[in-house]
């Protein structure tokens, strides 16, 4: 997994490519915790990610917690596998997805 | 049948899910379903790690068979760690908002949905767990 972002003032672009698993969630964890602070605009592309894994929406659960609090998160460019795993798990309803 | 032992740790997923893909390439196993047997090997190899022999290390056995008419990929994991039945969990409510979401339960039930069958039984001192994908 490789993370990359972009600032914006207020706005934060996060590009997570790889793969979303046990093993590379903590890492994009910590990365989040440390980087949203003041932001008011979080947008997470996913157009290299492959796919994540429960432990990959754990994480996105949490953030989206935490932006709602103080602005909002939006999802984009996900790909068919993770579009499903949105729709069979319900997340497609708490998340914005674009 | 191929067959892999390993210690079952966080860091051997990876081996793990090498392993599985090297049989599913050969079969031309579409991208798609290749990507859900990760998930599923991410899940269930993940779950043996956390909570199999903790807090020791203990090894767990993936075996990948294949079957045929129709054509399907049968992945079974085997452990030696405390009795546990993924399967007898209830699944979780997917339809609360995101305050009252609970992530518990949700690996599992993501495996549920993404094959085709899944099936648990414990035996001679063994957790097994088997998946199956129709490719």
């Amino acid at each position: 997994m490789t993370i990359e972002q972009i600032v914006n003032a207020t706005e934060l672009t996060v590009k997570v490519a790889g793969r979303l698993d046990t093993t590379t969630a903590p890492e994009l964890e910590t990365f989040l915790k440390q980087s949203i602070e003041g932001v008011e605009k979080l947008i997470l592309d996913f157009s290299e990610l492959e796919y994540l894994s429960s432990a990959g929406l754990r994480i996105l659960l949490t953030t989206q917690k935490a932006m709602n609090k103080q602005g909002e998160m939006i999802i984009k460019n996900i790909n068919e596998t993770i579009n499903e795993i949105f729709e069979v798990t319900g997340f497609i309803d708490i998340l914005t997805v674009e | 049948m191929k067959e892999l032992t390993i210690a079952a740790t966080v860091e051997n997923i990876e081996t793990v899910t090498n392993f599985v893909n090297e049989q599913l390439e050969a079969l031309d196993c579409p991208m798609k379903a290749q990507m859900q047997i990760a998930i599923a090997i991410d899940e269930l190899f993940g779950n043996i790690a956390h909570y199999a022999y903790n807090p020791d290390v203990g090894d767990a056995t993936v075996r990948v068979e294949v079957v045929k008419d129709p054509l399907a990929v049968v992945i079974t994991f085997i452990d030696k760690g405390v009795p546990y039945d993924p399967l007898a969990k209830a699944d979780p409510n997917i339809t609360l908002s995101a305050e009252e979401r609970e992530i518990g339960g949700l690996g599992i039930f993501m495996v549920k949905k993404t094959m085709d069958d899944i099936t648990y039984e414990y035996k001679d001192g063994q957790n097994i767990l088997k998946i199956k994908k129709q490719l």
